[in-house]
Parts: structure tokens; sequence; C-alpha cells
């Protein structure tokens, strides 16, 4: 069973909205302080990524139940140049943008599963997710 | 909405209250270094109490706000990071190595002192 709401990306203020919502959820499904900045950050990270790369795109949270096990799912989905080679944007410290290079490793590090997959020219969806102890 | 920076003495004090987006971040970057060299502050304490989470970009923000104040001369210590931020920080990759930092304002403001020589 998954129950989803989407924040449009277009701008900085729709990172804002984006991780409110991730905080919402999380805390509804009784996420603890640790793990709520957890999704925060994850969301955050994500978002930024397709505000800076994409220009536009979508961040979807769904509430997952797997085994009476409550859960969170980020989908970040764009449909900007996509991302060319997957190893290197994974590895710490890797930026074309002058950031610090933590955010996909980082995001892979705070959330529990973490999947993704781009093609060059047609966009990025990554999926993470993180899930109640 | 703009971060208030209060001016105690030598030292600049400023109290994080509410979630950070970008452009506030930025902007406080700014009102800071214009506040070091309007007042010639020797010393600024960013308290993060109230902070629940950071990300990259706003511990990017943060990182250059503090070495831009070094260059001028200041020095910047940062209180009352919550251990849900610095498990998150260190997670993200992020140590923020180099930066002094103390568990709350009051020991900031000792610290600082200390650094200062005062």
């Amino acid at each position: 069973m998954t129950i989803q709401s989407c924040v449009t990306i277009i701008n900085e203020w729709d990172i804002v909205a984006a991780r409110q919502l991730g905080r919402n959820v999380a805390k509804e499904l009784g996420f603890g302080t640790v793990d709520q900045a957890r999704i925060t950050t994850a969301i955050s990270e994500l978002a930024r990524n397709i505000y800076l790369y994409a220009g536009k795109g979508q961040i979807c949270i769904d509430k997952l139940y797997e085994n009476g096990k409550p859960g969170v799912k980020i989908s970040a989905i764009d449909s900007g140049p996509g991302i060319s080679d997957i190893r290197q944007v994974m590895e710490d410290g890797f930026s074309t943008s002058g950031g610090l290079g933590a955010g996909l490793p980082g995001v892979k590090r705070l959330m529990d599963q973490f999947a993704i997959e781009s093609i060059p020219g047609d966009g990025t969806q990554i999926i993470a997710t993180k899930w109640l102890r | 909405m703009r971060i208030p920076i209060l001016k105690l003495y030598n030292c600049l004090l400023v109290s994080i209250q509410w979630e950070l987006d970008d452009q506030t971040a930025l902007q406080f970057q700014e009102d800071l270094l214009q506040k070091i060299h309007e007042t010639g502050a020797n010393g600024v304490v960013i308290d993060l109490t109230s902070i629940d989470f950071i990300d990259s970009f706003i511990a990017k923000v943060l990182g250059d706000v503090i070495d831009m104040s070094n260059l001028m001369g200041a020095k910047v210590v940062i209180t009352g990071i919550q251990p849900a931020v610095a498990i998150t920080l260190i997670e993200l990759g992020i140590g923020l190595t180099n930066v002094l930092t103390a568990i709350d304002l009051e020991k900031g403001l000792e610290k600082l002192q200390q650094e200062l020589g005062e």
C-alpha cells in the first residue's frame, strides 16, 4: 500500500516545500528526530540537484507499509540532461557546481535503500527509502 | 526574512531561529560580513540550537562565511549543534573541520574570549 504526495521543483522555495512535506510524513509515521533529520536532509539534497542540474522535476514522498513496517520512499524524477557517469557522481567530493560534492553519496548513506537510473539526454530517477526501525 | 545580528561589546551574536532557505542563507552571509566591517567586531558566535537539519548547501554557506570572516580578521564559533544535525552532517561526509564549536552560547562566548586572548 502506498500513499503519495508530490512537489514540483522549479525554484529554491520548492526545495523548502519538499523537505517540509518529507519531514511531516516522517513525523506522522513515527520516525525519531535523527531519522527525521536524515530524511529531510536527503530530500533537500535531491531537490537541490533537480533545481541545479535539471531545472525542473518532481519530488514524491510515499508512505510505505511492508509486513506492517512503515517506511518513507523519496522519488526524485526529472527529465534533465541526465548523468553520463553514475560512478563518478557517487564518489565523495565530486561536484560540477562548486558544491561540496556530498549530495548523492551522502543521500545513500543517510537512507536505507538507494537506486539511481539515468539516461543521458532523457533524465534521472532516484529512489531512496528509509524504514522505521 | 533577514537573520538579526546583535552586537555585544567586541562580538557579534547570531541565533538562527528558523529553517534556512537558500536566499536567507546567502543574505546572511553578506549581512554578517557587512556587520563585521561596520562594527569592527573581532569575534562572532552563531547559535544553531533551533536548527534541526543542515544540508550540504547550508553547510557550504556556513563554512564559507566562517572562512570569509576569518579573512576579515574575525573569529567565528558555532554553538548548539543538535545531535540529529551532528549525525546527519557526518553521514553526509561534512566534518566542518577547523571550525570552532561549543556546546551552547555561554560556552561559545567563553571560547571566543579565550581565542581572542582577552
